[in-house]
């Protein structure tokens, strides 16, 4: 259980932020696997890319957007905080990029489903 | 109330109960002493003024760090339960009261010492009221060092040597001082390994100050500040 005085916004952000970075450093190594395969074995990387049109993986396509879109507007967050003279508005600025990840990662999966 | 007060020593120990009434005006700080004084007189804990000026009685509160004599119980009850614990981050000594010595440390560690820039005999500087400089110190001049950042710090948890908010607050409100004669130096200093780029920008810190000031925003300041330093070539001839 989360501890009582990790119990806040900011808090929260750094964890997704981490949880999220995470995410995509076990994801990158699998990525440049399969664009590897483009050059040695396109008949494999032809199998896989069939197997990538499938719904679920469409939608852990979904989760991947949602991790890359949540890393990089949570990084834009640390910079103004750090950079801008940002004070009271950076819960707002959380806010506003979660949705703002949400709505991308959204606006991938509505695309995912529509071809 | 039931109310779970950890006791032991550096070597650990656990925590035991006590039946406290309640009352209607009763502070955390209230009840240990009652604690202290009815039920458990060997209860070790430290307290000096009771009124938010000295810094000297924070501990956890189920589970977060505050300044007891200034917490009300009906703000922090859960389920008619309390539990009071040292805080995290330092050594117990006993009971309640932990060593704030590495705390303390930190703040000098941090170029915390004042460095005078005249001597007695000179005027007092002038340092208008509304400038950046005066308005940037001001916002930090008023931490008690209760030590509630950071008992609350996840990076001082991680990396014991890392200075701390406290100490780099401090450092931000010199940085800041025109009175002081080694400012580029203290941005040297709290650029080293341990220091103000260690912070992750949780927000503990700011979250749970008693005196609403936020050493998160210093740090993030101090770290522009810092890179600036470094960029125009300080640190070089130190």
């Amino acid at each position: 259980m989360r501890a009582a005085y990790r119990n806040h916004p900011l808090w929260l952000a750094f964890a997704l932020h981490r949880l999220s970075g995470l995410g995509l450093a076990l994801f990158l190594p699998a990525h440049f696997y399969v664009l590897g395969l483009a050059l040695h074995q396109p008949q494999q990387l032809d199998g896989f890319l069939a197997f990538g049109a499938h719904p679920m993986v469409k939608l852990a396509e979904f989760g991947l957007v949602f991790l890359l879109a949540v890393h990089m507007f949570g990084g834009l967050r640390l910079l103004a905080l750090e950079f801008l003279s940002i004070t009271a508005r950076q819960k707002t600025l959380i806010a506003v990029a979660i949705s703002a990840a949400f709505a991308l990662a959204c606006l991938f999966l509505l695309r995912a489903f529509s071809i | 109330m039931d109310v779970a007060i950890w006791k032991g020593d550096g070597a650990g120990g656990q925590y035991e109960h006590f039946a406290v009434p309640a009352e209607d005006n009763q502070t955390i700080l209230d009840v240990v002493s009652w604690v202290q004084q009815n039920a458990d007189p060997t209860l070790s804990y430290r307290f000096a003024c009771r009124v938010g000026m000295c810094g000297s009685c924070a501990m956890m509160v189920n589970g977060t760090p505050r300044w007891t004599c200034r917490t009300h119980v009906k703000k922090v009850l859960k389920d008619g339960q309390l539990k009071v614990a040292p805080l995290n981050n330092l050594p117990v000594v006993k009971d309640l009261v932990v060593d704030m010595d590495p705390f303390f440390d930190k703040w000098i560690k941090a170029g915390g010492l004042h460095a005078p820039s005249k001597t007695r005999d000179d005027d007092i500087a002038a340092i208008a009221p509304d400038t950046d400089g005066r308005q940037n110190a001001n916002a930090g001049i008023e931490c008690i060092n209760c030590s509630v950042c950071y008992a609350a710090c996840d990076t001082v948890r991680s990396n014991p040597d890392y200075l701390g908010p406290a100490a780099l607050q401090r450092a931000w409100t010199i940085v800041n001082d025109e009175k002081h004669a080694a400012r580029g130096a203290v941005l040297d200093l709290v650029a080293q390994s341990d220091g103000c780029f260690n912070c992750h920008s949780m927000g503990s810190c700011t979250a749970h100050c008693p005196n609403d000031l936020d050493p998160m925003q210093a740090i993030a300041r101090l770290k522009r500040a810092a890179i600036k330093h470094q960029l125009a070539g300080g640190g070089r001839d130190a």
